[in-house]
């Protein structure tokens, strides 16, 4: 089943994500994809995360097609003004991939090139918008394609924005993407499940997909890294004592994410995993969550 | 204001070094309030720069402002055998100064930085990028276009932390005070606008209108800026 086959089905949908790395070498990236691939409906691949300079996400989705995933393509809108995005879709289009996840992507400062030009031409609202107009055999100036896209657009949302006028900005926001055709949501890591479900309270009305967002936690570290770092991630103090005070990393490590995706099930309409390295835990999450 | 930082003296210096006859220009608007290219500045320069090259005859002045090929006329007699004119103007100056004087060499002074205010003393910041378009109407006067660290016109990215914008802690989320404005203006629907677009502004900008205001003869600039010319 195709990820949009899944999605209209009204299945609680499972994605994951996994970043390229930095070179040529995928071994490492396809053997992850390969333990995933019978476990979830789709797997987003990264568009140079963090900015850091990677391999982009497109011919890696391509491969990811041919070995029967269905990915999803994230396109932020860092790097590419409106012709290379545009372009980039129809090429997207032409090898195999179905499914766009619009991102305006982090600044250029944070990542390994900082004195890169951002680009932005584009954001998340209006190439979702773009996506439509493809969709619909027209290029952004109204010329017509000669065939046209059919992809499946979806966005993000981060539910755990820490301020009120954040959280309130993030959800006019979700609103205007879907007027501007987001089919479905992934979001920021979740590990508070009484913050989500407030958040889905106030959004169930809009009647649109939400996949809530697990990052796998490998240390207290991590979390505490996250924490300071990330903006929207709040890993809560006893999930860290949990992962400082156990004698089994990895269980621990699957048992906080399958407690999370379980208690998911009943809040949202999927989850997307993000493993970040640890993939290979990933069918054990799902398999102890009962998925 | 168009907000200006000057150059090393040493990189000054390397440009300066081929010439013996130079004159320092000061401009007489946004250089000047700024502290970059006013009649202080100036004579600093002619200082740093004659300290080390006893050779160096140096010429200074400020007009009203460079940024004018009008009020450039009464440079014509000064500058005359002047080798080089080492402009403390913005980069508009620095350009209309060359056209003016093509058989001279024109030397750059400052780093033209952006336009801005001076939003604490001595602390300039970037309020307006010129993008030809202005939004601030519906934006509580805070310009997202300049900003927001990505322009962006459809409300936040998610990366701000604390509401502060996530390429630095200094920096306040642009559409966080935009949200906060148009609350206490009542006006938060703007926020629903429709997808908006910003086009790039065309290449390069070029304006047909009005013709610029007949300059009404140095002496009135003179009483706004007694400074002017100082040194003639």
């Amino acid at each position: 089943m195709s990820y949009r086959q899944a999605l209209e089905s009204g299945k609680f949908l499972v994605t994951a994500e996994i970043g390229p790395g930095k070179g040529t070498d995928l071994s490492v990236l396809l053997a992850d994809a390969a333990v995933l691939r019978d476990r979830v409906d789709a797997i987003n691949i990264t568009d140079m995360q963090s900015s850091v300079m990677r391999m982009s996400s497109l011919p890696v989705c391509h491969l990811l097609t041919d070995m029967g995933i269905d990915p999803i393509l994230q396109v932020t809108c860092r790097d590419r003004n409106r012709l290379a995005l545009q372009a980039d879709l129809l090429g997207a289009w032409a090898l195999g991939i179905r499914n766009v996840l619009s991102l305006t992507g982090d600044h250029p400062v944070l990542g390994d090139h900082p004195r890169a030009t951002p680009v932005f031409d584009l954001d998340s609202v209006s190439l979702l918008q773009v996506i439509g107009t493809l969709n619909g055999g027209h290029d952004m100036s109204g010329n017509e394609l000669k065939g046209a896209t059919d992809l499946l657009p979806g966005a993000v949302v981060n539910p755990g924005a820490d301020t009120e006028a954040a959280l309130d900005l993030q959800i006019m926001k979700m609103e205007k993407k879907i007027e501007a055709g987001a089919r479905f949501f992934q979001t920021q890591a979740i590990y508070d499940l009484d913050l989500f479900e407030k958040f889905m309270k106030r959004v169930e009305g809009l009647g649109t997909k939400v996949l809530g967002g697990v990052i796998l936690l490998k240390s207290a570290g991590m979390a505490r890294f996250m924490n300071k770092n990330v903006a929207g991630v709040f890993v809560p103090e006893h999930l860290i004592k949990e992962m400082t005070e156990t004698k089994d990393k990895v269980k621990t490590c699957v048992d906080i994410a399958a407690g999370l995706v379980k208690g998911m099930k009943d809040l949202c309409q999927g989850v997307h995993v993000m493993a970040i390295g640890l993939e290979k835990r990933v069918p054990m999450v799902l398999d102890e969550a009962g998925l | 204001m168009i907000i200006t930082k000057q150059k090393d003296v040493a990189e000054i210096r390397q440009m300066v070094a081929p010439y013996k006859k130079v004159l320092i220009l000061g401009c007489g608007i946004c250089t000047t309030f700024c502290s970059t290219g006013g009649p202080d500045e100036v004579q600093k320069l002619a200082k740093d720069l004659t300290a080390e090259r006893e050779d160096l005859i140096v010429k200074k002045g400020v007009v009203p402002r460079q940024c004018s090929e009008k009020v450039m006329d009464c440079l014509d007699e000064k500058a005359g055998d002047y080798e080089a004119i080492v402009s403390m103007a913005c980069g508009n100056g620095v350009q209309v100064v060359a056209r003016r004087f093509p058989d001279k060499r024109v030397i750059p002074a400052l780093d033209t930085q952006f336009i801005g205010v001076e939003k604490e003393p001595g602390i300039w910041t970037e309020m307006c990028v010129a993008c030809g378009d202005c939004v601030l109407g519906r934006t509580a006067g805070i310009c997202p276009v300049t900003r927001c660290a990505k322009g962006l016109l459809n409300g936040p990215c998610g990366g701000a932390q604390e509401g502060k914008c996530e390429v630095s802690k200094d920096i306040p989320c642009a559409w966080q005070e935009i949200y906060h404005g148009l609350k206490r203006l009542g006006l938060l629907d703007y926020l629903k606008d429709g997808v908006q677009i910003k086009d790039q502004r065309l290449h390069p900008g070029r304006m047909v209108g009005e013709a610029s205001k007949p300059l009404e003869g140095l002496a009135r600039w003179k009483d706004y800026y007694p400074f002017v010319l100082a040194d003639w």
